[in-house]
């Protein structure tokens, strides 16, 4: 963000796009709590919840509503996909991918909400920040890929036994006759999974972020010159025209996320590499 | 945009989460989705078997079926039989009766013509003597004449 601050010219648009990219935040250097992505995702979580104890109180009755049906759906889809790419059977991988696949996707689905709708409010009641889209927080992305990083190296471990784990970064892509090699192209494999997992989410929702606020600002200065109305109709229909594209996006995304912890997490119950 | 303490407080949160999707939304949801597919296996293994029941008992209904059958046409086939001993015995028995009646009847009518023959016979020898005393004229002594009026009675 240094690269824009205070270019004079469009100070305006500038502004504009600085302030949305800014989260409500307090304390300093490493110690900064992005409240907003905290709060918003904790929000979102309780959805889930919400969600679940909906479910669970029509469970009883045997008879699945159109709720329980949506909410089975979705499970059983997380279920195929466990089953498809997860060797091996273990209990906590199908609800770790739910809760990916869920909370990501509700993350996301922030994003669909108009990009100055939310802020404003906030503003309103005296919030002077909101970056209401907590996937465009890298820290967001990154924990869940750290989650997911972390469970990989115990299941490493666990499978594979300490030795196990270690022959796989001494032999493993070349063979005995590389050893060193081995080492650091292992270690670059295995931290780029985790890398690439929570920067793949955090690019595409930052990028789509990026540009509603892009279409956003073909109007925004309206207030001071009434001519820029004439960008009106191509606001709307560039609007909605990435509206639907990012529905899709936000879904793929929450899919790729779910399948590749699926896919990495498996990769550490293999035994035999 | 760096990472900050947000990211520990989000690992925290994301641990939590899974740990509550686990216990309040897939344990309870695979678990019924998991009673319901037995339910509906063991629903599907029980028509199954109710099919191959009814399959076997419409087998074995068949078969008492075509038992019955052959039993009825047994019975019917020895009650013909019985039957028509029964015919022939009673025709055998009727022919001998008949045959009897008619032998009796014959012996009763062949007495009855023998009687009237010696009646007659007798009738006739009396007219004869009384004719021909008419034609002589005087009395013929039955006992002079008793040889030739027994010739004329045999003759008869």
């Amino acid at each position: 963000m240094s690269a824009t601050e205070h270019s004079g010219g469009g100070g305006g648009t500038v502004a504009y796009i600085q302030h949305h990219l800014t989260n409500l935040h307090t304390g300093e250097g490493f110690w900064t709590f992005n409240w907003d992505s905290i709060i918003i995702s904790l929000l979102l979580g309780a959805v889930i919840m919400w969600m679940a104890s909906k479910v669970k109180a029509n469970l009883e009755s045997g008879t699945p509503g159109a709720f329980q049906n949506f909410v089975e759906m979705i499970l059983e889809f997380v279920q195929t996909q466990v089953k498809d790419s997860f060797p091996g059977h273990n209990p906590l991988i199908a609800p770790l991918a739910l809760t990916v696949f869920l909370w990501v996707w509700l993350m996301n689905f922030m994003d669909l909400i108009p990009v100055d709708l939310l802020p404003t409010l906030a503003a309103g009641v005296g919030i002077p920040y909101l970056k209401v889209v907590p996937t465009t927080d890298l820290n967001v992305p990154l924990a869940m890929a750290l989650v997911v990083f972390v469970l990989s190296v115990y299941y490493n471990l666990k499978v594979k036994g300490p030795v196990g784990y270690l022959k796989m970064f001494l032999f493993h892509p070349f063979g005995k006759m590389a050893v060193p090699a081995n080492i650091i192209m292992t270690m670059i494999e295995e931290l780029a999974k985790p890398l690439s997992l929570g920067l793949r989410l955090f690019g595409n929702m930052f990028a789509g972020e990026l540009v509603f606020l892009l279409i956003a600002l073909l109007t925004l200065g309206a207030t001071l010159s009434a001519g820029l109305l004439i960008w009106f109709p191509l606001q709307t229909v560039l609007d909605l025209a990435w509206l639907i594209f990012h529905i899709l996006v936000i879904t793929l995304q929450a899919f790729i996320f779910m399948v590749l912890t699926i896919v990495y997490l498996g990769m550490a119950h293999e035994t035999d590499h | 945009m760096s990472i900050t303490i947000t990211l520990i407080a989000q690992v925290l949160a994301f641990t939590i989460l899974i740990w509550l999707v686990n216990k309040h939304l897939w344990g309870p949801l695979s678990a019924v989705l998991e009673a319901r597919q037995k339910k509906i296996a063991d629903g599907l293994a029980a028509s199954e078997k109710g099919l191959q029941e009814q399959e076997m008992a419409e087998k074995r209904a068949e078969e008492v079926i075509t038992e019955a059958k052959q039993k009825a046409a047994e019975i019917i086939a020895q009650a013909e039989a019985r039957s028509s001993q029964v015919i022939e015995e009673s025709k055998g028995k009727a022919t001998e009766e008949a045959d009897r009646i008619i032998a009796g009847a014959q012996a009763e009518i062949d007495q009855e013509v023998n009687r009237a023959k010696d009646g007659l016979r007798k009738q006739v020898s009396e007219l004869a003597v009384a004719g021909a005393s008419k034609i002589v004229g005087k009395e013929i002594d039955l006992s002079a004449h008793k040889k030739a009026l027994k010739d004329l009675i045999a003759q008869i």
